[in-house]
């Protein structure tokens, strides 16, 4: 039988990605995500291992509702990628506590309520995967990004200390840390920002939505069993 | 078999240790080795054998074999 894995924010960019490269490895897939247009144009092209739900990830009570539709509806979940998140960017002097609240919200509490809705599952099981995509700004930081960085950083917190909470009940927790990769996020910066960005990579061209997929199929995949609280850059060698 | 029993048998089956240990004074931490993650593990255990939802305010004072087997004979279960 084909294992469900759990997309967040699948209905575009990296996550659509993520979902596409699981359903041709022949995983079911529930991808979840706000955008409820993109999410059914995703389903239409993903074909029927693909299944859309439309949920607010910052809602506690709707993604304890997911998460047990999910379950309901296609069996015990094995695979969660917390991969929704928003950017809001300013100076810092000029950033809005909303702006910094509705990134947290989504970016780090939104992957916080997912795990916690999916843990009891996955401890009956006595197997999961669970991988977050983080980012290099958790590392190198950025301008403008305070509030997107300290989120990214954070869930390598969160990841490191749920790999040990899990780690006598065989359920990984890794995270992945793209760097520059084209999608709709990085193509509304302005143009002479993104050549700047590729130049500093060693590799001298921004990433694909799939190579951050093919890691996650990696870490979700029997391949990486004993691979746990690690964080793995996908960035052309940007962090090197 | 009586509710005794059947929280007994849950207990040696998830801590798997040795049913003489198992007395109603034993703590589920110092005396049956069991670590944060066992105790919500029993909990979920105790849910799917009586079929009952045990929150977590409630969760935190069952710490002894004892305090499970009064608290689910307060619920008066059918079964």
């Amino acid at each position: 039988m084909n294992r469900v894995a759990v997309v967040t924010g699948a209905a575009r960019g990296i996550g659509y990605s993520i979902s596409k490269k699981l359903v041709r490895s022949g995983w079911k897939v529930a991808g979840c995500d706000i955008l409820e247009d993109d999410l059914k144009t995703a389903a239409g092209e993903l074909g029927e291992d693909f299944h859309p739900w439309t949920v607010n990830i910052t809602d506690e009570e709707a993604v304890k509702r997911t998460a047990s539709d999910i379950e309901e509806k296609l069996g015990p979940v094995f695979g969660l990628v917390n991969n929704a998140g928003i950017t809001r960017d300013g100076l810092i002097m000029r950033m809005q506590k909303e702006d910094w609240d509705s990134v947290l919200a989504v970016n780090l509490t939104g992957a916080f309520l997912m795990c916690r809705a999916f843990s009891r599952s996955m401890l009956r099981q006595k197997e999961g995967s669970i991988v977050n995509i983080s980012s290099v700004v958790a590392l190198l930081g950025a301008v403008g990004q305070i509030n997107y960085a300290s989120t990214k950083a954070g869930l390598l917190g969160l990841t490191r200390a749920l790999a040990r909470e899990y780690g006598t009940r065989n359920i990984r927790v890794n995270a992945i840390a793209p760097g520059f990769i084209e999608t709709e996020m990085t193509r509304e910066l302005p143009e002479k920002v993104r050549e700047d960005y590729a130049s500093r990579v060693p590799m001298k061209r921004m990433g694909q939505p799939g190579n951050v997929a093919d890691a996650v199929g990696f870490l979700l995949d029997d391949v990486s069993s004993y691979i746990t609280g690690v964080v793995i850059p996908v960035d052309g060698g940007l962090t090197t | 078999m009586s509710l005794e029993s059947r929280v007994t048998e849950i207990i040696i089956d998830k801590l798997g240790v040795k049913p003489e240990q198992v007395t109603m004074e034993a703590q589920f931490d110092t005396d049956l080795g069991a670590d944060s993650i066992d105790q919500y593990e029993l909990i979920m255990g105790f849910e799917d054998a009586f079929g009952l939802r045990i929150d977590e305010e409630e969760a935190s004072t069952l710490t002894t074999v004892g305090k499970v087997v009064e608290y689910l004979k307060a619920k008066d279960l059918d079964n």
